[in-house]
């Protein structure tokens, strides 16, 4: 983990409420270059309401907002979030289901081709070269993950655990500065969630990735990351690296309940 | 055995990024283009060549057209005879009243289709689904009404434009084996050109929005920009396509060629050919284009004696069974027919 103090990601007292519900009230918090950071919770604590708001889903009511730097408007366009260098995987599965894997990939190196209307339409020069340019950028992603066999089949015929593993390297197509995974780890048994760990931890420390990520599996959370922010109920509770968040009291009530009266 | 994609190595990116990757697809496109380009026109009579291939062609590209937009980038349009309809008037009045040369009035009918095409896109950044089809339906009606009631369009006369003499490039455009090379050419240009776009990064957005919309915009797709380019790059294919039809089939630009029983038939066309295939546009429309004569014809030789309304009736009967029966067979349509067809081929005769 490098050392720099400057935050690549910094939101301040960000509020967003629907309706009458408060989803997010005033949470802050920093990403720094380089590590791994794990947003944790119970259910509808916010977690993914708050990467909602990173991805500019989501307009904030209220808070501000830094990214490499520059503070960035609240109400943006997603895909320009996604051109400033901020990639995603999503909870839900969301592949491209009647594409082929390696297309998929492709998708994600969307921002980095430039190649005109007319000269993709004949598919000579700049545009061709384009292609097979981005398509080895592609081919090394596959490399990386291992999912070599099934470059050319469509992705909503594959099984779950490859297809979430496609789609973080959709999310690692684009080269992101912050890369933000949504429960990469949902619904995988052991094996499966040990090999995503070993790619997440790959990412982060050959090729040098920042990563946050939310993850229900407490386990892999303590193992793998740097740093831990708890939510509950819009609330930022906790903040710590793993050891002092294991033995947070507010943490262990907001998982638990109250120790004293019985429970509920 | 019969169709071969093993044996076929290929030691870089841009042999596996061809067109057509494996020989055997090469070969028999060339196949089908010298059947297209020398076989047909010189074997086929002039009744073949004005009444069924070029309609064919024509309703092959408008076709394709849509499939861009409903099939690669998953937005309906129920308004594409309207667009096919704007592509016919505007180059007619290019050609006719503006003296612009033949080639460029076609293309430029296609652009002013694209151009109202894209207006009519724009609400397909807030609705889809069955809610956008409803909308674009809208431009079917609005256009119909006003190619027939703006004077300065048609003449105020039934809102028809007649066609004129055609010179192309100084020689008179008269038989029928003209026109078919006219069409043919065009056609064939701009399918190469449309596999291009749907096999590259444009292609992949689009199907990318089609599959994931939100996905796709998070992981860097602009929805505004690629949407209006599907309504853009659909409309111009339905807008030469309508051109081509008018001036070498029909003869005169009229708005009745162009109404909403087109369109459906348009939808039809890709539904039952197979959606996101380029392929699948030409056998759909093979499919609601020939197939009719194909039954009339063979009514006609083996119902003699039947009388002739029993007989048209009939007609109606077996094509509308022959699609539901297409259907059933293979709801993802013709093309998809034609994919498991290669695969059993793969292994035929000795599959395990």
């Amino acid at each position: 983990m490098s050392q720099k103090t400057e935050p690549i990601l910094q939101m301040e007292a960000i509020e967003i409420s629907f309706g009458g519900l408060k989803a997010l009230d005033k949470v802050s918090l920093q990403v720094y270059p380089g590590e791994i950071m794990a947003i944790i919770g119970p259910n509808g604590a916010g977690k993914t309401t708050l990467l909602n708001v990173i991805n500019g889903v989501y307009t904030p009511d209220n808070g501000r907002i830094f990214f490499d730097g520059k503070e960035r408007p609240l109400k943006i366009k997603p895909h320009h979030v996604a051109a400033m260098g901020i990639s995603r995987t999503f909870q839900n599965l969301a592949l491209f289901k009647g594409m082929d894997t390696w297309s998929n990939i492709m998708v994600g190196r969307t921002k980095k081709m430039h190649a005109g209307f007319f000269s993709q339409g004949i598919y000579w020069g700049m545009s061709q070269k384009e292609e097979i340019e981005h398509r080895e950028a592609v081919e090394g992603i596959i490399d990386f993950l291992e999912i070599e066999n099934i470059r050319k089949q469509p992705a909503g015929m594959l099984p779950y655990g490859l297809q979430k593993r496609v789609e973080l390297g959709r999310a690692l197509a684009s080269e992101p500065k912050l890369l933000l995974l949504d429960e990469p780890m949902a619904g995988m048994n052991l094996e499966e969630k040990e090999d995503i760990a070993r790619f997440i931890l790959d990412a982060n420390e050959e090729i040098g990735y920042t990563i946050a990520l939310i993850e229900h599996d407490m386990g892999v959370v303590m193992d793998i990351c740097d740093r831990i922010v708890v939510l509950d109920f819009g609330n930022k509770i906790a903040e710590g690296t793993p050891d002092e968040i294991k033995s947070n009291p507010k943490v262990i009530k907001a998982y638990l309940g109250e120790a004293e009266g019985g429970g509920e | 055995m019969l169709y071969r994609e093993c044996g076929n190595f290929k030691d870089n990116y841009a042999k596996d990024m061809a067109i057509f990757p494996i020989p055997l697809d090469r070969w028999g496109l060339g196949i089908m283009l010298v059947f297209a380009f020398l076989v047909i026109p010189f074997t086929a009579s002039d009744y073949w060549l004005s009444s069924i291939m070029i309609p064919f062609y024509c309703f092959s590209l408008a076709a394709l057209g849509l499939n861009f937009l409903t099939g690669y980038a998953g937005q309906v349009s129920l308004g594409h005879a309207a667009f096919m309809a704007v592509g016919a008037y505007s180059s007619l009045i290019l050609y006719g009243r503006y003296g612009i040369p033949l080639v460029p009035s076609i293309l430029g009918g296609g652009i002013v289709s694209a151009i109202v095409g894209s207006i009519f896109g724009i609400p397909s950044l807030r609705i889809k689904g069955f809610y956008l089809a409803v909308s674009t339906l809208a431009a079917q009606f609005i256009i119909e009404w006003v190619l027939t009631h703006w004077k300065w369009v048609s003449g105020g006369v039934f809102g028809t434009i007649d066609v004129p003499n055609l010179y192309i490039f100084g020689a008179l455009l008269d038989t029928p084996l003209k026109k078919y090379y006219l069409v043919l050419c065009i056609v064939a240009l701009m399918i190469t050109f449309g596999k291009n776009l749907v096999r590259g990064q444009l292609g992949r957005n689009w199907m990318a929005i089609r599959d994931m919309d939100v996905a796709a915009e998070i992981i860097g797709v602009s929805l505004f920009r690629y949407k209006l380019i599907a309504f853009a790059v659909s409309s111009f294919y339905a807008g030469v396509a309508g051109a081509l039809i008018t001036i070498t089939y029909y003869g005169a630009a009229n708005i009745e060629e162009f109404n909403l029983f087109l369109s459906f038939h348009l939808l039809g066309m890709i539904i039952i050919g197979g959606m996101g295939t380029i392929l699948g546009s030409f056998l759909g429309a093979g499919f609601m284009v020939l197939l009719p004569i194909f039954i009339n014809q063979s009514m006609l030789t083996f119902m003699e004696r039947v009388p002739s309304n029993l007989r048209a009736n009939s007609e109606a009967i077996v094509f509308g069974g022959l699609i539901v029966f297409f259907l059933i067979v293979e709801p993802y349509g013709m093309a998809r027919l034609w994919h498991t067809i290669k695969e059993k081929m793969r292994l035929w005769p000795f599959p395990y």
